[in-house]
């Protein structure tokens, strides 16, 4: 059976989980198709590039740029003749659509897989990571997004042909308005090899600075605890947890986060975790490699002028 | 303008899931449950609607066993108006498809205008139902919504949604549904006298099997186990010269 990836496009990059996405085809079909929706064809080059994929499906259209659900559903359902899967890699991006094309192609999406067990078997979380399921679908078509943080994220060096397909726009009854994007010179959180996360401990808006100021020295991109988003001291796009993005660093540094199940669930699989807090009783603590039990000013003001 | 709420029953999301190897299933029968978060969410979003006069009626509806109805009692005590109850003779796998074709025959007959709903639910944590009953009764669509904004007319609805690159906004035309994220509002605890009020308010039960609905499932579950957080070693370190060292040893520098 043919598999068919549903490319999420940061610009005209081509996303590190549309490439675990790619890695977990490779283990299902031996034929992977591409496809992009977007309003610019040149898109197409980056996606032709990477390696193992076939054909390059593209539809374009201008009103692709910020592309409505209910257009991009129906577009991607009435592609999907001859495919046995649909596999995008988990974001809000596919997490929006695939299960709208998996309700017109009247299948079950699986969200979320982390490992392929068989060709109509995965792996995926329940209750926030701390129950694994292995669960068999009977859907002739499988739709599914996984885990970039349970796939190699597949490389470059294919030339796979481009297709451009003509369909006509379906009608929509939304329309985009902005994007509010956040802008950072540091590494994205979803694929750093380091992350220097703060929690509510911080206490402002001015104080998680420090935390910045620690992760530019670490190379490292910036996470936050659900309290500390909720406090206003960082955006929404930097939690980390069961419904924010999920990471798993070389390492994780936590830094006045307490680590309710909800945050644990995003962070558990890091290489190394680094607590800094001033409570030895926080489950965060329990988790950690190395703990460093102290004021968490004292220790910011002592790594940032720490001398490496 | 009329409200329709789906409301789910799960696990106490401050309890730890256990599983039972025995069934392979998580064990559920002693513990404490409650209204998903999200959906606490989403019935504070309708009561604020319903409370400016921007809504006409507000329904809670959930689909389970009997004790569905502790959820809805919640929903009505916390405000709403009505609850309907589809009930199902055993522990039905019911999966996001099903629950979302049940949704879309309830949201006809009713001719809900509006449907407001969790993102998703804290046990199979699927994000999955919105999105499906969206695409089965073609109404528009907004998930992970941070903020709601219903215009003068009552004709549309500008949601910020919470996306990985930042927020997003957008103008949805109605009829429409929309998930709520976390940080829409802050959801109402009910009172003591409206949770006796709540006792008489209507709630209607339907069962399942009229509605003529294929819930045949579509996932089968083969296991499942725990896999929570591991307790790891935890040295403890006292200085950032420490650290750095330590860090460099284990050569994620």
């Amino acid at each position: 059976m043919s598999a068919l990836i549903l490319i999420e496009l940061n610009g005209s990059e081509v996303s590190a989980n549309s490439r675990a996405a790619i890695t977990a085809a490779t283990q299902l079909s031996d034929t992977i198709d591409a496809l992009v929706l977007t309003n610019d064809a040149s898109n197409g080059s980056s996606v032709s590039a990477l390696a193992g994929i076939n054909t390059v499906k593209m539809i374009v259209d201008d009103s692709l740029e910020n592309a409505n659900v209910e257009v991009a559903s129906k577009l991607i359902a009435d592609v999907m003749s001859g495919y046995g899967y649909l596999i995008s890699g988990s974001s809000t991006f596919s997490k929006n659509i695939l299960p709208r094309v998996g309700a017109l192609l009247d299948v079950q999406p699986i969200s979320d897989v982390c490992e392929i067990k068989s060709n109509n078997t995965f792996v995926r979380p329940l209750y926030a990571g701390n129950v694994m399921a292995t669960v068999e679908t009977s859907d002739e078509i499988i739709v599914m997004t996984v885990r970039a943080t349970a796939f190699e994220h597949s490389g470059d060096g294919g030339s796979a042909s481009v297709e451009t397909i003509s369909s006509s726009m379906p009608g929509s009854n939304s329309e985009f308005i902005s994007l509010q994007e956040s802008e950072s010179e540091r590494p994205e959180l979803t694929t750093a090899e380091r992350i220097v996360s703060g929690g509510r401990g911080l206490g402002s808006k001015e104080n998680f600075t420090l935390i910045e100021q620690l992760a530019d020295k670490l190379d490292a991109a910036i996470g936050a605890s659900r309290a500390a988003v909720d406090a206003g001291f960082i955006s929404n796009d930097y939690q980390v947890g069961q419904t924010g993005k999920v990471v798993a660093p070389k390492l994780y540094l936590a830094v006045g986060i307490s680590g309710a199940i909800q945050h644990l669930a995003g962070m558990k699989d890091s290489q190394v975790i680094v607590v800094i807090n001033n409570d030895p009783d926080a489950p965060m603590s329990r988790m950690a490699d190395l703990v460093w039990q102290v004021d968490l000013f004292d220790a910011l003001n002592e790594l940032n002028a720490y001398q490496v | 303008m009329k409200i329709i709420i789906p409301v789910k029953r799960v696990l106490d999301p401050y309890t730890q899931a256990r599983v039972n190897k025995q069934t392979q299933q998580v064990d559920l029968s002693n513990a404490k449950m409650a209204m998903n978060p999200f959906c606490e969410i989403a019935v504070e979003e309708a009561l604020t609607l319903k409370e400016s006069g921007s809504a006409s009626e507000t329904i809670a509806v959930s689909i389970g066993t009997d004790k569905t109805v502790d959820t809805l009692r919640t929903a009505l005590a916390m405000g709403v108006d009505r609850a309907i109850f589809i009930k199902t003779d055993s522990e039905l796998d019911l999966q996001p498809l099903h629950v979302a074709k049940i949704l879309a025959n309830i949201i006809n007959r009713e001719e809900a205008e509006l449907v407001i709903m969790g993102k998703q639910a804290v046990d199979n944590d699927n994000n999955q139902t919105g999105q499906m009953l969206s695409g089965l009764i073609d109404y528009s669509l907004g998930t992970f919504i941070s903020k709601f904004d219903l215009s003068s007319d009552a004709s549309s609805v500008e949601v910020s949604r919470e996306i990985d690159s930042g927020i997003e906004t957008r103008k949805l035309n109605l009829p429409a549904i929309v998930t709520v994220d976390l940080r829409l509002n802050e959801p109402r605890y009910a009172s003591l006298p409206n949770i006796m009020k709540a006792r008489s308010k209507p709630l209607e039960t339907i069962e399942l099997s009229s509605l003529g609905i294929d819930t045949a499932p579509r996932i089968k579950v083969v296991s499942v186990e725990e896999s929570g957080t591991k307790d790891r070693a935890s040295k403890q370190i006292s200085s950032a010269e420490e650290l750095f060292t330590e860090l460099n040893q284990m050569g994620v520098l």
